[in-house]
């Protein structure tokens, strides 16, 4: 996770004019054509940056260094929030929290994950807290009248997929303007589906093997934290290895230039709406397990938390960038700091006070990489 | 005027409207292998609106596209494509977020097992990075690390990679669009060589552009448009700039 984000910071200190020293030996001889020479790549070259000012290498060393440390922050972010917990609470570091930390985050974790997807092309699914509830209220009602635990499984997961796949074809076919608007209205209809369904009421009982997913565990390492991990590593294979996942990348970076380049830009975009309903409904499997029933109040706000752990882990509205491991590491955050506030009994009103300070926080910083880059672009300009 | 064989590309009679507005009023163009073909006129003249037509944005509505003398349609910026059709947009139409070789196989993705849908299959990512690489090489584009993503690029090498990208899949047909309208100096002319290499190598091209100096430079042949119609088709040459210059804003000078 964190060793991709290093993977990509290989470039800002390197200079034109040592190229070939990193560059696949292919490239090893690549050739300057006449009047394209990069200052200070022979001799003979007279620089153009003023005879005071330091020279351009060094400065570009420092931003990209900067740089660096930057696309790692999220996870510095939280091995501090970590350490300080730990340093506070003489209970956080004990197996039975961490386990508890887990389970607590695995519903964020597995909603952030396909958010991730989402916000990558440039979208936003408001609804998945909604339905969440749907799903699970939808199962607890089947597991009432039939009682078979894969049959269970099953309407959540497809009561998710199929509200995701309305949230896609509307967008898409329906030609609105933003996904927000969408997103929000089925925000709404679900959240009254959930509470129409199950008459405001919460329908307690699931079977045996989803109270296993939400609350069972080995020794101290809950079902759910597996499920997260397993889903994660999918989801990384399907953004890194498959054409699918480069087509998410390409339409969240520009999306005409995606249909000009004949990408299947409609049906990209259903697909992550569709998969952000999926994981709604195998998140409601987790938390219907975990309290071992289904309400119509599951989820709420779970859809912010989803989009706070995503824009923590650094991915950008704008589309295009984001990673898997990032989006985990800001659900965690949000996880360990809600649990460490618990275990210091810090005032439960506070909570959300600190996890928007640290949003506006890890924004701030997404903001400084973005002006770093734009300074390293204009140096290499000026160096080229 | 006539080349050895057919052209890669030909024209005749291309028309189209929107509405009231004749865009393009029976236009005739040729672009022959190892030749760039300068494509001049002032802003409405139409020389976009013939690009869109070439390349499957706009459909004509009379007129026909041959390719090595055999009529073609090009329906779409897919058909064009796969009649080896590549072109430069004046926006250059990358994605900033990704590597030169994202870029490159956008769309076209180097992929295995092939008994799968295409969006499920797995990417042969190194396989594309080293094509890439070799294109670049070939056409002597410096690009710092091919791993960096093209928005963190100078003006000049998102232009070259975007003219490399339109070199690397075009096997007719190579279109820019005000390659140089963006850049400074030293940029205009890595793109000019760039263009000029691409000649070397047999492609046909065509340029649009308003840069008078850059077409005296590189163009082998000039067609200039107005309002919609050819008005004119010559050879540049310094003596015949002014000539030019009049036949595109129109009058007698």
């Amino acid at each position: 996770m964190a060793s991709d984000a290093t993977e990509r910071d290989a470039y800002p200190g390197e200079s034109p004019a040592r190229h070939g020293a990193a560059a696949p030996p292919a490239a090893a001889d690549l050739k300057w054509p006449a009047g394209y020479r990069p200052k200070g790549a022979g001799p003979g070259s007279n620089g153009t940056p003023p005879s005071g000012a330091p020279a351009p290498g060094p400065r570009r060393n420092l931003a990209g260094l900067g740089l660096g440390a930057l696309r790692v922050g999220p996870a510095l972010m939280l091995l501090v929030v970590v350490l300080v917990a730990g340093a506070l609470s003489p209970v956080f570091f004990t197996t039975r929290n961490l386990g508890n930390v887990l389970s607590q985050t695995a519903v964020i974790a597995i909603l952030a994950l396909a958010q991730l997807l989402v916000i990558v092309t440039r979208g936003i699914d408001l609804s998945v807290g909604s339905t969440l509830a749907l799903s699970a209220v939808v199962g607890a009602l089947i597991f009432g009248s039939m009682g078979s635990g894969p049959l269970v499984i099953l309407a959540m997961l497809a009561t998710g997929t199929a509200v995701g796949a309305v949230n896609g074809a509307v967008l898409v076919w329906g030609r609105l303007p933003h996904p927000f608007i969408m997103t929000l209205a089925m925000l709404s209809i679900a959240r009254g589906l959930a509470l129409w369904l199950s008459g405001g009421q919460p329908i307690s009982g699931m079977p045996e093997v989803i109270q296993q997913i939400g609350g069972g565990s080995i020794g101290w390492f809950p079902y759910s934290a597996f499920l997260v991990l397993g889903l994660a590593l999918v989801t990384l294979l399907l953004t890194r290895v498959m054409v699918w996942g480069r087509w998410i990348f390409a339409v969240g970076g520009n999306r005409d230039a995606a249909r000009r380049a004949a990408i299947p830009v409609n049906g990209v975009i259903v697909s992550v709406y569709v998969i952000s309903g999926l994981a709604a409904g195998i998140a409601a499997v987790v938390n219907a397990g975990r309290l071992n029933g289904g309400s119509p109040t599951f989820g709420e706000l779970a859809e912010l938390d989803a989009i706070a752990a995503v824009v923590i882990g650094g991915a950008s509205f704008h589309g295009g960038r984001g990673h898997v491991g990032n989006a985990l590491v800001g659900a965690l955050m949000i996880g360990v700091i809600r649990n460490a506030m618990n275990l210091l009994d810090v005032n439960a009103f506070l909570q959300p006070i600190v996890i928007g300070v640290v949003i506006v926080l890890a924004v701030e910083l997404d903001v400084l990489r973005e002006r770093l880059e734009e300074r390293l672009r204009v140096l290499q300009a000026a160096h080229s | 005027m006539s080349g050895a064989g057919p052209a890669a590309l030909s024209v005749r009679g291309a028309a189209k409207r929107f509405g009231a507005v004749v865009a393009l009023d029976g236009v005739d163009i040729e672009a022959r292998r190892g030749e760039v073909l300068a494509l001049l006129g002032d802003n409405g003249a139409g020389k976009s609106t013939l690009i869109k037509c070439i390349t499957g944005v706009h459909r004509m509505d009379s007129g026909t596209v041959e390719m090595d003398g055999v009529a073609v349609d090009v329906g779409s910026p897919a058909a064009a494509r796969a009649l080896g059709i590549e072109t430069v947009y004046q926006d250059l139409a990358l994605f900033d977020n990704l590597d030169p070789a994202a870029n490159f196989y956008a769309g076209r993705e180097m992929t295995t097992p092939r008994w799968l849908p295409r969006g499920l299959r797995l990417v042969r990512r190194r396989a594309m990075v080293e094509a890439t690489v070799a294109v670049l090489r070939r056409l002597e584009v410096g690009v710092a690390d091919v791993n960096t993503p093209v928005g963190l690029m100078s003006g000049g090498q998102r232009q070259a990679v975007a003219v490399a990208r339109a070199a690397a899949f075009a096997t007719n047909v190579v279109i820019l669009d005000e390659p140089t309208a963006a850049l400074g100096v030293r940029e205009s002319r890595h793109v000019l060589d760039l263009i000029l290499r691409l000649r070397a190598e047999g492609h046909a091209i065509i340029v649009v552009s308003h840069a008078m100096d850059h077409v005296m430079e590189i163009a082998d042949r000039a067609v200039v448009l107005r309002r919609g119609r050819t008005v004119g088709e010559l050879i540049p040459r310094p003596e015949n700039k002014e000539q030019i210059v009049s036949l595109i804003v129109g009058g007698n000078g």
